[in-house]
This record gives C-alpha cells, structure tokens and sequence, in this order.
C-alpha cells in the first residue's frame, strides 16, 4: 500500500485519478481504517488531505460558510458562528463517537462513508447544503443527492470532495438534530431526524425534513416540511409530521431495531426535532 | 492451630482501605498483560473459523497454505490425536478448540495457522480449502426441543428424551401439589432472558513455546492456570510438570477465562513449528468462540395463602449450553428458590443443546436468569395479594436453620439482614416522578472453596513475599497483603503479593466462585502462622532460651516470665536480619482444600425512568445491598457490588447476541452488542453489611458474583411498575418495551 499526503487539492485528485489499483481517501480515519484493521479494504494507495490547507478550515462566505473536507469534529464545535448559524448541523456532527473520534473525524469523511445512519447527513439535508466535488472539472451536489446507496456516492474515479458549503441562515430560522440510540452515546442511529425550519410572522414558512436510518439512503422528506408549513406547530401539524414521517421510512429489520419501532420512532423523533428547531427559531 | 473457625478477632489492618499494588502500573501501561508477552523468533498464529452454524466437513485442503513462503504450521484435528481416554467432557474440550468431523457453531475453528507474520498468516487462512457441507441448525433454546429439531451432538443423544436435552437438574422438598392445592392465590409465568456475553475489555491472548525435548511455557491470560496447564498438557499428551503456564494480568474474565479456548492450538503450533506462537482473538472471535452464558426459558409458578405465606413453588428452566454440555441448567435449578424459606418447593434445570458456542461461567452462571423469573413472579403475586413486595419477601425469607431448597440446613445468613436494610434505606422513600418506577429484587450465591496452596517467604530485610496460585482478578493480592500483615503484625508495606507460576507452587483451583480471597486468605492465615512459629524458634535462638518463653505480638517476638525481663522484644526485621545465622531462610507454606465457603445473599433497589414513546430505559438510582462475611478491603468489595450490578443493568436493558436465519451471529462487536457505557449508569450505592462466615477464621465469604444476580429481577419490576405492564423477556430493550405497551393497549 502506497501512502501519499499532499498538499494541495489538485494534486490529490491527480494521485487518486491515476491509481489503477484501489484508492481511498483519508481524512480523520475514524471509518477508514476501522476498515482497514478489519480486513474489509485492501487499499493500494491512500491519500491523506490534511496536510492540505483549504480542505482544514472553515471559512464564513458571502453565501455563508465552507467547512473544509479535513475538518475534525471538534473543530466545528469551536467555531462560534457555525454553531450559531447551524447549532443542528454541529450537534448532530458533535454526535459521532467518542471525545476522541471528534479529535479526527470529520463531517465530509460521515457523509463520503455513506451510512444510511450516517449522524451529520439528516442535519446537512434539512440545512440544504451542498457538497463542493473536484475531479476533471469542478461541480456541486445536493447532499441529498450525494448518497446513491448504502456505501455508495455520486463520487467518479479521481473525484474528492473538498468541501461542504452551508448557506447563511434566514432570519428566523432554526434547525435540530435528534437521534435515536439505546445508549447514551457510542452508538449508531436507530433513526436519525434532521430538521430546518423558517418563520415569517410566527407561522412556518419554510421546513426541510431529513431521516436518517429509515431508508437505504438518508431521505428528504418533503411530505413531511408540507405538513407543518403554514402551522404554529400545533398538535395537529405535529401528528401530521409524524405521520408523514412514518409512511416515508422504508426501512429493513435488523439487529439494530425492528421496521415497526424504525418507523413509529421516526415520528416521535421529528416531533422531538421540530420543537427544538421551532424555538430556535424564535416560535412560541 | 490450623483451625478455619471463626474466631471474631479484632483487625488492626483488615478493612482498612489500602492503595492498591497493581494500581500504577495498570494506569501508566507498565502492567503486561496476554498480549504484551513476546519471544525471539515468535509466530503469529491465527484461526481460520467456521461460517456454518452446523457443516460437516468433508475435506480440508491446507497445501497451498502449507507452501506459502512465511508458513511454518497448519494444523487441523487431524494434528490432534484424540488423547482423551473417555473423559468425555476433555474431549468435548478437544473438539470445541478445534472442529473435527463437524463444525456446530459459527466460529468454530477448523484450523490454525503460524506464519512469521500476520499478512502471510492472513494469506494461508484464505489458501485453506475447506469443503463444507451444510447441515440444517438450531439456535434457539425452545426450537432446539422441538421434535424435528436437528441434534447437535449426536454422542450425546439417549432413547426416551429428546436428543438435545442432556439431562435435567431436579432440587427442592415438600410435596408441590399438596402445596397449590393450599395455596389462596397462585402466580404463574413464562419467562425468556437473551444470551449475554462476559464483555471483558481484554481478549484472549497467550504466547505458546514448546520445545523439541518435550518441555513447554505458555504465557497467558486466565483465571486460572493450573487448569489451563492440567487441559493443555491432557489434550496434547505433555506431562504436566513440563508445561510451565504463568498468568499475565487479567483483563477481565468473569468466568470467560475459566476454559481454555485456542490455547492448545497454539502450543499445538508451536511443538509443529518448533518456534514460539503468540495468538491473539479479535473481539469478533472472542464473541463467536469463546464461552457466552446461557439463553433461557422458564415456567415460574408461585403460591401462597392469604396472609402472604408461600405455601408452594415450582419453577422449571432450559438453559441453552451451546454445542456442548454444562452443569447450568443444574446450578440454576439450585438458586431458584434459595433466598426463600417455602415448605413444598421444586425447581428444575434443563440442559439443551443449540448450534451456539460452549458456554461458560459467567458471574454467578445461572442464577441471574431464574432469579430474573422468581423475582418478577414474587412481585406479581405481591400484587395478587395487596402486599408490599419487600414485605412478603421478608415474611418469607430464609434464615439460620432453614433448609435450603438444594439439601443444606443454613447457617448464620445474609439475607434477612439485606432485606431489612432494603426496607429502611431511605432510597425507599425517595420521590418517583412521571413513567419512574422502583424495583426490588434478591439474590444468592453459593461460592466455592477449593484447593490452595501458598507460600510467604521473609526477605533478609524484613519484607515479605507472598505467592499464591489464585490469579487476581478483583483485587485479592491487596486483600491478601492485608491479611498476612494483620497476621505478622507488620505494615502492608512491607508484604508483596505475587501471583507464582504453575512451576512454584501445588495445584490451585482457578479463581472462580468467588474464591480467591476466601481460599487464599485462608491459605495466607495459616502459611503466616507458621511463619511466626518458625519466627519464634529463631528468636529464642537468638536468645537462647526456650521456644516456649517466646510470644509473638504486634510484629515482634516477646518473652515471657521475670526471669526474661532483660529481654527486650525482637521485630520481625531483627530476626529477618539474622536469618542466616539462626537456620536459614524463614518461610511458611500452606496447602489445603478449602471447605467452608460462605454463602452470599443480596438485595438490591432500582429507580428507573422509561419513555413511553421510545420505549428506552434510564436507570436513575441503584443501591446495592450484600453481605461479605469481612471486607477485607472494602473498596475492592464496592468496586465488586458495583462491577456486578453494571453487568447485571446491561443485561436486563440491551446486550444480547442476535442470530440470524443463517444461525450466523449478527452483533460480534461491541458496537451492537451494546453493554452499558460510562453515562448509561448512576453512580452505583453499595452497603456492606458483614455476618461473619462461621468457617473462615476472619468471617471472610466470596464476594464478587452474588451481586450480579438480583438486577434482572429489580430492574424488570422497576420498569414494569414505570409503566404499567409486566416485562417477560430479558433485554427489556427499546423495541421490546414499545411493543409490550402496545400489545396491553391494544
């Protein structure tokens, strides 16, 4: 196995493109080299990429911000503006494993890994971020649009992600993330809610619904932000978004959670979510 | 002089809470343990494994491997020999190390592999051919009873009874029928608990090295390494006395390191290679082959008159073994009803067959899933009755001069006395808020004595070296310090305790059963006293006077009457220094089966918090209630309550091995075998209370397992009391709750 680091984006997808054999990006390498240890990649050439500088930092931009492909998760969490701009966003990315994970995993490494239960997906989705992909020419995807599988991305040979853009919030918006887990933490989503929401004189004005953990791919769910835009939350919009929940979950049995629990959780969980991101957004 | 009785001596440094002597070094990374063992020229040996539940194996084809540059050792059953001579359960021993003409569970190993390095040794597993065929399997302890089960052993399959069912373990007294037929209410119930593994941190590890002259060493992790030397050396046809076995520290075991698992492959590759081969399970292999508890199935039923009075009981369980007998179905049915004084009671283990890896002890083995089933049944039929459960309990609890449902008469014992403090603890009267509800559940332990042998030698300059055989597992070489220096009337300072290897010491049985500190400590009594004896012989050397004028007190020898009064006392260290001069080094050695071993009983209360919508269970409080004899060392018994009392709350909410369809095993990791973490769990309360075992000198009785026994049984009345409808299947896991509220809704 080959191990490259460099230090610019442009020469990482030019050793990624030109390997013939199996090449594979390291970020943090929580996921990676899990893998590796356990046999289930035999890699022939990794290429580390946090040695290069725009992918480790996140940057405010005139459409909001840019959170480099190499930064940990931790690093977000110190990021005051993010954390006000997207609290959902970093609390669901905060989520992932253990103090020391967050010292090395990383946001876009979560999303690229591709696990339908994948905790920072549903939260990035409700949030309508993008993900930034280089290769032969540079372009970008919808994060809904990312994952096209369990472990399957829209990604090309000799493509990387270099980063991950967020819009600046309107105002009067707020977004949460809730999960599900038997435990406390250490553990993988049994469901998964991401939710954005926008108010305009106290009513919602505009949602995304995201759910983790229910499909083979984390799923946006429109039906869902229909039933609560033009609402105050009240119970009936909060049923219905349950309700909208459950029928979108397609989920398998697994010994993770039955589809019955899978789907009646989902519903409980994006009322739980919706609240949370309703009183961020000043919604009373 | 070597009398076990009780005595009700006053201690001058039993209790007292000392700092541990392995505490820096397992802090820092110093302490070794299996794995950290390595030799010149060592191999990395792996095991390639079963993917079948059940396959015979018709050939395997291990060529490839054998000539891959960097192989040094194949090894197959063919290797090995069966050496058993009709000791049927070494031979189960043999076949579940090493497949032979069958695999019976996933995981089972079918070969072994030493190569020079870990990338090579990974090549040849993938080169061996193995042709399988597939058999149909059963995993489930009810399925396996089934008449169109498939049988997993063959062997072990007798006309009149089904061929999984290998026998079934009968204890009580009094006449049951009779018993109903008094009874005002009765209570009966089914009940299932899920298989739960040990979940210690540490896999197995050891580093094998055998010589071509016919000697060999094997470095390990266990619990007991006499008994892996006594298997090791069977299995492979070594004598005993040429196979050094030296116990590493233990990461843990809980009754897990009790067997040996992949130790004989690899003294058996290594005596092939003619190199040394360190093998170490991935957390993967150790959940698919090392040795799990038992799934279970039981009928509960329970009755009683009127005023509370527990007329009759009966209880039946099928405890899964795996592909291999145990004695678990049998050590269950003599717990069921051991808390309680119950004139007509029967209680009955089954030991069944499943296409699952060979159980082992774990904790208390067998006791945690009846009591789980008596506990819930006592707490309903309290609410048949209108009755506190604490109060019916203590209406009906055992007490000095009950009979036990398994044959004894009870001494002086702790329950009783558990209960009470349950009663007035004011835990009791703490406030429960919404969906919170409080459970209460007992529970008892026999604990085991067993053969010990001990050595303490005094240095040139006064210090002592302690050796014991018993490996310590949850602090006994603390425990043990303090009792050799209470007995020589020195500072624990000045004692070190060592665990000897097989080759320094007699036999000892393995640490389990709670016995370590029991039969030690009381190995250590009598190896200081003589010591002392040898003590005062050199100081009336040193005095020429006679051994009878000599006392020994506080550490130092004295003489007795006015003829000696110009004689000022000589300290341990004085006569230590002198030691050369007076005969030699002063030792005391100590050799015994130790009887006696006191039992232990139990009570523990709960408050948890369950949410009706997800069904998921906080634990809010945990306060646990046992009798320990003596602590010797009361952190180390509180570290012991709590220990037992965590493994017990993962048990009850969430761990489980999960198989599918395939009877392949789904959860192999922790990350969904979920055991509790740091933050799923209140800072645990402990209370000790201390009825001194009548048959140790110090009051000492086991105190690691008893703990692990009532928080089943607690924890499904507490959140079965949050919400309102009884909990029958352990783990009380989210999906499990939401589908019991829902099906009482329905």
């Amino acid at each position: 196995m080959r191990y490259e680091s460099p230090t610019t984006t442009k020469a990482a997808v030019a050793l990624l493109s030109g390997e013939k054999g199996q090449a594979y990006v390291l970020a943090g390498g929580t996921d990676l080299l899990v893998r590796l240890r356990m046999d289930t990649i035999e890699p022939d050439l990794m290429v580390d990429i946090k040695r290069i500088p725009a992918m480790s930092e996140v940057t405010k931009t005139a459409s909001g911000f840019k959170i480099g492909a190499a930064v940990s998760g931790a690093a977000l969490e110190k990021n005051k503006a993010l954390v006000k701009a997207w609290p959902g966003v970093v609390e669901a990315a905060n989520l992932i494993g253990s103090d020391q994970i967050q010292g090395r995993c990383t946001m876009v490494g979560n999303l690229c890994n591709a696990s339908p239960a994948a905790d920072s997906v549903p939260a990035l989705i409700a949030a309508g971020a993008k993900a930034v992909i280089v290769g032969k020419k540079k372009r970008t995807v919808p994060v809904e649009k990312f994952i096209t599988g369990p472990g399957q991305t829209c990604l090309e040979k000799g493509e990387i992600v270099e980063s991950i853009t967020l819009p600046a919030p309107a105002k009067k918006s707020g977004d949460a993330y809730l999960r599900f887990i038997p435990r406390t933490e250490m553990d993988i989503a049994v469901v998964g809610v991401g939710i954005s929401l926008t108010l305009k004189r106290g009513v919602i004005d505009s949602a995304r619904v995201s759910l983790g953990a229910v499909a083979p791919t984390p799923l946006l769910v429109k039906a869902a932000a229909k039933a609560i835009i033009g609402t105050k939350l009240d119970d009936a919009a909060l049923d219905a978004l349950a309700m909208a929940c459950t029928a979108a979950c397609n989920p398998i049995d697994d010994k993770r959670g039955t589809i019955e629990y899978r789907e009646r959780v989902a519903g409980v969980l994006a009322k739980r979510t919706a609240k949370i991101a309703y009183e961020r957004a000043g919604g009373k | 002089m070597n009398d076990p009785k009780y005595t009700g001596q006053e201690f001058k440094v039993v209790g007292t809470r000392v700092k541990r002597p392995d505490g820096l070094d397992k802090v820092t990374g110093r302490a070794r343990y299996g794995a950290d063992m390595s030799a010149p020229g060592q191999l990395v040996g792996l095991m390639l494994r079963s993917p079948h539940a059940h396959a015979r194996i018709k050939k395997i084809d291990a060529s490839k491997a054998e000539k891959l540059a960097g192989v040094k050792a194949v090894i197959t059953s063919a290797d090995l020999p069966d050496l058993t001579g009709g000791n049927s359960g070494l031979y189960d021993t043999l076949e579940n190390c090493m497949a032979r003409d069958r695999a019976l569970y996933d995981g089972h190993a079918v070969a072994g592999v030493a190569a020079i390095d870990r990338t090579t040794a990974k090549k040849a597993l993938k080169l061996i051919k193995v042709t399988y065929e597939k058999l149909p399997h059963v995993t489930d302890v009810d399925e396996a009873l089934n008449d169109d089960a498939p049988i997993v052993q063959p062997r072990y399959a007798q006309d009149g009874r089904h061929g999984n069912l290998i026998n079934k373990g009968e204890f009580g007294h009094g006449d049951i029928d009779k018993g109903f037929a008094e009874a005002d209410v009765i209570v009966e119930r089914s009940y299932k608990t899920g298989q739960t593994h040990q979940g210690y941190i540490e896999p197995h590890a050891c580093l094998a090295s055998v010589s071509p002259d016919g000697t060999g060493e094997l470095w390990v992790t266990t619990q007991g390494h006499f008994a892996y030397r006594n298997n090791c050396a069977q299995l492979l046809g070594m004598d005993i006395a040429k196979l050094k076995v030296t116990s590493s520290e233990i990461g843990g075991g809980f009754g897990g390191k009790t067997h040996v698992w992949m130790e004989p492959i690899a003294l058996a590759l290594s005596r092939k290679a003619n190199r040394p081969v360190k093998m170490v399970m991935s957390r993967e292999e150790v959940f698919k082959a090392s040795g799990p508890t038992c799934s279970t199935s039981m009928d509960i039923k329970i009755g009683a008159k009127k005023d509370g009075t527990i007329v009759a009981a009966r209880a039946e369980c099928r405890y899964m073994n795996g592909a291999f007998p145990g004695m678990w179905g049998t050590l269950g049915g003599m717990t069921a009803f051991a808390c309680y004084n119950i004139a007509n009671n029967k209680a009955i283990g089954v030991n069944v067959l499943c296409n699952r890896p060979k159980v082992a002890a774990y904790r208390a083995p067998s006791a945690p899933m009846m009591a789980f089933g008596v506990e819930s049944t006592i707490d309903q039929l309290a609410k048949e009755l209108g009755t506190d459960p604490v109060e019916l309990r203590l209406k009906n609890v055992a007490k000095e001069g009950t009979l036990a449902p398994y044959g004894p008469v009870w001494g002086p014992i702790g329950i009783e006395p558990t209960l009470e403090a349950v009663r007035d603890h004011p835990h009791m009267r703490a406030k429960l808020g919404k969906n919170q509800g409080r459970g209460v559940a007992c529970g008892f332990w026999f604990n085991i004595g067993g053969q010990t042998c001990s050595d303490l030698n005094i240095g040139p300059d006064g210090t002592v070296n302690l050796t014991v055989g018993t490996i310590d597992v949850g602090g006994a070489r603390a425990s043990l310090a303090l009792i050799a220096a209470e007995e020589l009337g020195i500072a624990y300072e000045d004692v070190r305790t060592n665990i000897g290897d097989t080759s320094s010491l007699g036999h000892n049985d393995t640490t389990e059963g709670s016995r370590g500190t029991f039969s030690s400590g009381m190995a250590t009594i009598f190896a200081a006293r003589k010591a002392i004896d040898v003590l005062k012989e050199r100081a009336a050397k040193m005095w020429q006077i006679p051994v009878e004028a000599v006392t020994w007190e506080d550490g130092s020898a004295h003489a007795v009457g006015n003829e000696h009064d110009n004689l000022s006392p000589l300290t341990l260290k004085d006569i230590a220094k002198k030691a050369g001069n007076t005969g030699g080094p002063i030792a005391g050695h100590h050799e015994a089966t130790a009887d006696g071993a006191g039992v232990s009983f139990a009570s523990h209360i709960v408050d948890v918090e369950v949410d009706p919508e997800t069904g998921k269970t906080t634990i809010l409080r945990y306060t646990v209630v046992q009798d320990a004899g003596k602590a010797i060392h009361p952190d180390y018994v509180e570290g012991q309550f709590q220990g037992a009392a965590a493994q017990g709350i993962g048990w009850a909410l969430n761990e489980e091995y999960i198989y599918g369809e395939d009877g392949r095993l789904q959860n192999g990791a922790f990350l969904d075998y979920r055991m509790p973490v740091c933050s799923d769990l209140p800072s645990i309360d402990t209370k000790i209370l201390e009825i001194p075992n009548p048959s140790h000198p110090y009051g000492i009785r086991g105190v690691g397992e008893t703990s692990i026994v009532p928080p089943l049984g607690a924890i499904g009345n507490a959140v079965s009391n949050a919400v309102g409808v009884r909990m029958y299947e352990v783990p009380m896991s989210p999906p499990r709750i939401l589908k019991a509220l829902d099906d009482a809704s329905a």
